[in-house]
C-alpha cells in the first residue's frame, strides 16, 4: 500500500488560494491525487479550482474527510498552521516551507506527544506515491510507480537519485524528503520502518546530508530491524567544516556528523553504501539483484 | 547570526546575568574615560571580531596603568588579529571591550543550544571552563554534564540543581539557579541557537560572573527580532556571501577552481563531491534556489567568476519548481552581458528541459553540454586540466 499516502488519501491544500499553492495542487490532481479541498482563513464559503475552501481546518476536516494536508503557508505563519492541522487530527501532515524558526519546531514537536500527526518537512520537497498521490512541489513526470522505497532530506537530490533509477527502469514505491532543517518532523528512521513494514516496498534509498545524528541512528536500527536492502549516501564529503552548506541543518560541528563518518558507519553497519552520487541508480539496481527480487 | 561579544554582555546584562563593568570603545582616548568610569587598577582589553581564539592569538591583553590601557587599546584598534578560526588574513579590528579586570578562583563551563538527536534544547556543563570545550567533550566525555529540556516546562530548578552539584557548584547554588534560568529564557525568547558563557567565573567576593560570552540567533526567526537583527556586523561576513544572499542565492566560498552554479542544497553538495570524485576541488558552494529567473543566474554566474581561482564553470540544475528555459535563459545572458574566459559546462534536467536545451543550442555559445550528473562533473574537470595545460579553451561548440 505504499507508505503514509496513496490513492486512498484525501488531501487538502492550506494556504489553498495562493499562487504556488494553486499551481502545486493542480499539478497534484493532475498526478492522479484526491484533493478534496483546501483552506484558506477568511475565504472559507468559496471554491477554489472547483474544490471547497475553508476557513479552518478542522472544518475542512468535518466536511470533507481529509487526513493529508499540504501546508503552503510561509515559514513566519506555516508552524501556526501545521499546529492547526495536528489539534484538527489530520494523519500526515506536509510543510514544504524552507525558513522556519528552529524554535518554533522544538516546541511543535513537544505539542506532539500524545497526537498521532505524521509532519513531513518543513523545508521540504513533500511526498509522491507516483501515479496515486502526490503532496509537494517535485516533477511528478519523473517519477515511476514501481518497488523501491526513497528518503531524503534534499529535494533536487531526491529528484537525481530517481532519474537515475528511471533511467534503468526502476520505479519508486514512495519518495520521501524529510526536509533540510536542524529539528523536523519524521525522521529517517521512521520512514525506514515504515518501508519495512510496506509490502510494496523491496528495497530502500536513503540520501542524507552532512549534520545532525539521524542517518547513522537510522541505519543502526536498519541493521538491526530490516530484512529489505538499504542503500545509503551522504552528501557533502566535499562540505568543509563550521560552513552550513544551503539547508540550515547541513552544517558539521563534530566528529561524527561529516558525510565521511556517516558512510563509513553506514558501511560498518551493513549498509550498502554509494559514495558517488552519479552511481546510486546503478547501486540499487545491483543490490536488488542481490537481494533477488526485481523492481 | 552571530554577535559580538560586548553585544552579547549587553543582552546578558539587560536579562539580569551578572557581567564584568565594563564598555567597548573605538579609540584609546575613550578607553581610558572608561577606566575612569568603571574604577580599579586593572583593565582587560578584548578585541571585538567574530572568530574564536583571541586570546592565543594577543587579542585580549591585561593593562595594570591607564598609560598602558591607552596604549594596548591604540594598537589593537586597525590591527589585523589572526586567530586559528580567521584564516592567515585575520579580522580588521574595529573596536575593543574595555573591562575591570577581576581575580578568579575557578572557572567553568556553561552552553545552551538546540540539541538535534532530542530536537530540545540541551543546557551544557563542565567543571573545565576558560578552554575549547569540543576539546574536553572529545578527550574526558565525563566531565561534561548535559541536561535536556522539556520546552512545555521549560528549564526546571532541579535540574540547574543537578548541574550545578555536577561541576562543584553547590556553595552557589541559587545565584546559579538564577543564572540559568535567565540564560534559558533569553534563549527562547530571542531565538537564540547558541548561548555560551566560557568561562562562567567565581570571583573573591563570590559572585558569579559571565567572563566571556557568545550568542548566536536563528536567521529565520530575525523577522520577529528587530532589536537583535540590528546587531548583525556586516563586516564580519564574507562581503559575497552578502551580496548573494541579497539576490536570494546561497554561496560559500571554497577554495578550488570549479566553480559550481546549481539548485537545491543537496544537489549542490553532491556536484561538489562528483568534482572531487574526478580529481578537481569546487571553487564554491551556490544553491539558486526554487524558482530561479534568468537574472538570478545571471547573478550568479557574476558572483562565482568575481573568484580569481575559478578556471572552469559546471552549471548543474535538476528543475522540479525551477524551469530549464529560465536557466537557459540566465546562462545565455551571463555571457552576453560580460567576458566568460572559463569554459562553461552545462547539465540540465527535469521541467522544460527541452526548451532549456533549445536555447542553449540556438545561442551559438561555446558551452559544453552534458547527459548527467557524471557527465558534467567528468567535462568540467577534463576542461580545468584542458586550461591548465594552456590550451586554448577548446571551442566544443554547442552539441546535445
Amino acid at each position: 500500500m505504499s507508505v503514509f499516502v496513496d490513492e486512498t488519501s484525501r488531501v487538502i491544500i492550506q494556504g489553498f488560494t495562493g499562487q504556488h499553492a494553486t499551481f502545486h495542487a493542480q499539478d497534484a490532481i493532475a498526478h492522479g491525487t484526491n484533493v478534496v479541498g483546501g483552506v484558506t482563513p477568511g475565504k472559507g464559503g468559496t471554491t477554489h479550482l472547483g474544490l471547497p475552501v475553508f476557513d479552518s481546518v478542522e472544518e475542512a476536516v468535518a466536511a470533507t474527510g481529509a487526513n493529508v494536508t499540504g501546508i503552503f503557508a510561509p515559514p513566519q505563519v506555516a508552524v501556526d498552521a501545521l499546529l492547526e492541522a495536528i489539534e484538527a487530527g489530520v494523519e500526515v501532515a506536509v510543510i514544504i516551507a524552507d525558513g522556519v524558526p528552529v524554535h518554533d519546531m522544538v516546541r511543535t514537536k513537544r505539542y506532539l506527544t500524545g497526537r498521532s500527526t505524521t509532519i513531513i518537512g518543513p523545508n521540504s520537497p513533500g511526498i509522491i506515491t507516483p501515479g496515486r498521490c502526490k503532496v509537494g512541489i517535485m516533477p511528478a513526470h519523473i517519477y515511476t510507480p514501481g518497488r523501491v522505497g526513497v528518503v531524503s532530506r534534499s529535494g533536487t537530490l531526491n529528484y537525481e537519485a530517481v532519474s537515475q533509477m528511471g533511467k534503468l527502469g526502476l520505479g519508486q514505491s514512495t519518495c520521501v524528503g524529510i526536509g533540510g532543517d536542524p529539528v523536523n518532523g519524521v525522521d529517517f528512521r521512521t520512514v525506514l520502518q515504515a518501508f519495512e513494514e510496506d509490502p510494496e516496498t523491496d528495497a530502500v534509498v536513503m540520501i542524507g546530508e552532512i549534520g545532525g545524528p539521524q542517518e547513522v541512528e537510522a541505519a543502526r536500527w536498519a541493521a538491526e530491524h530490516m530484512t529489505k536492502p538499504v542503500i545509503g549516501f551522504v552528501a557533502g564529503v566535499s562540505a568543509p567544516r563550521g560552513r552550513r552548506m544551503g539547508h540550515a541543518g547541513a552544517v558539521i560541528a563534530g566528529d561524527s556528523d561529516t558525510a565521511q563518518a556517516k558512510l563509513d558507519a553506514m558501511e560498518e553497519l551493513g549498509l550498502t553504501v554509494v559514495r558517488n552520487p552519479a552511481e546510486i541508480g546503478t547501486t540499487v539496481a545491483r543490490a536488488l539483484e542481490r537481494a533477488g527480487v526485481r523492481a | 547570526m552571530n554577535i559580538h561579544e560586548y553585544q552579547a554582555k549587553e543582552l546578558l546584562r539587560a536579562y539580569g546575568i551578572p557581567v564584568p563593568p565594563g564598555e567597548v570603545v573605538y579609540s584609546d582616548r575613550a578607553a581610558a574615560r572608561v577606566a575612569e568610569e568603571i574604577g580599579g587598577n586593572r583593565w582587560v582589553v578584548k578585541a571585538q571580531i567574530h572568530a574564536g581564539g583571541r586570546g592565543k592569538a594577543g587579542g585580549v591583553r591585561i593593562a595594570s596603568s591607564r598609560e598602558e590601557l591607552r596604549e594596548l587599546t591604540d594598537r589593537m584598534i586597525g590591527s589585523r588579529l589572526v586567530t586559528e578560526q580567521t584564516g592567515p588574513e585575520g579580522r580588521l579590528v574595529q573596536r575593543v571591550l574595555i573591562e575591570r579586570a577581576c581575580r578568579v578562583d575557578r572557572e567553568w563551563y556553561l552552553g545552551m543550544t538546540v540539541d538535534r538527536a532530542t530536537q530540545r534544547v540541551a543546557v551544557i556543563a563542565s567543571a573545565d571552563g576558560g578552554v575549547d570545550i569540543e576539546e574536553v567533550a572529545r578527550a574526558h566525555p565525563e566531565r561534561i554534564h548535559t541536561e535536556i529540556v522539556d520546552p512545555a516546562t521549560g528549564l526546571l530548578d532541579f535540574q540547574c540543581r543537578k548541574l550545578a552539584m555536577a561541576i562543584g557548584l553547590q556553595h552557589r547554588m541559587a545565584p546559579f539557579v538564577r543564572l540559568l534560568q535567565r540564560l534559558y529564557r533569553l534563549v527562547c525568547e530571542k531565538d537564540a541557537l547558541l548561548a555560551e558563557i566560557n568561562p562562567l567565573v567565581e570571583t573573591e567576593d563570590g559572585d558569579l560572573l559571565a567572563l566571556d560570552a557568545k550568542l548566536s540567533f536563528d536567521d529565520h526567526a530575525l523577522f520577529r527580532h528587530g532589536d537583535i537583527a540590528e546587531l548583525r556586523d556586516f563586516d564580519e561576513e564574507d562581503p559575497k556571501e552578502v551580496e548573494a544572499h541579497g539576490h536570494g542565492l546561497s554561496y560559500v566560498a571554497l577554495d578550488g577552481q570549479v566553480g559550481c552554479i546549481v539548485n537545491g542544497a543537496g544537489l549542490a553538495m553532491a556536484t561538489m563531491d562528483a568534482i572531487v570524485l574526478h580529481g578537481a576541488r569546487p571553487a564554491n558552494f551556490l544553491d539558486v534556489g526554487g524558482g530561479a529567473s534568468p537574472e538570478k543566474v545571471a547573478n550568479a554566474f557574476r558572483i562565482v567568476l568575481e573568484d580569481p581561482n575559478v578556471r572552469v564553470i559546471l552549471v548543474n540544475i535538476f528543475a522540479g519548481i525551477n524551469r530549464c528555459d529560465w536557466i537557459a535563459e540566465g546562462v545565455v545572458r551571463a555571457t552576453r552581458s560580460q567576458e566568460i574566459e572559463a569554459p562553461i559546462v552545462v547539465r540540465l534536467a527535469g521541467t522544460n528541459v527541452e526548451e532549456g536545451r533549445r536555447i542553449l543550442e540556438e545561442s551559438g555559445l561555446d558551452l559544453i553540454l552534458a547527459e548527467d550528473l557524471d557527465d558534467g562533473a567528468r567535462k568540467a574537470v577534463a576542461a580545468l586540466r584542458a586550461v591548465e595545460a594552456g590550451y586554448e579553451p577548446v571551442p566544443q561548440g554547442v552539441r546535445a
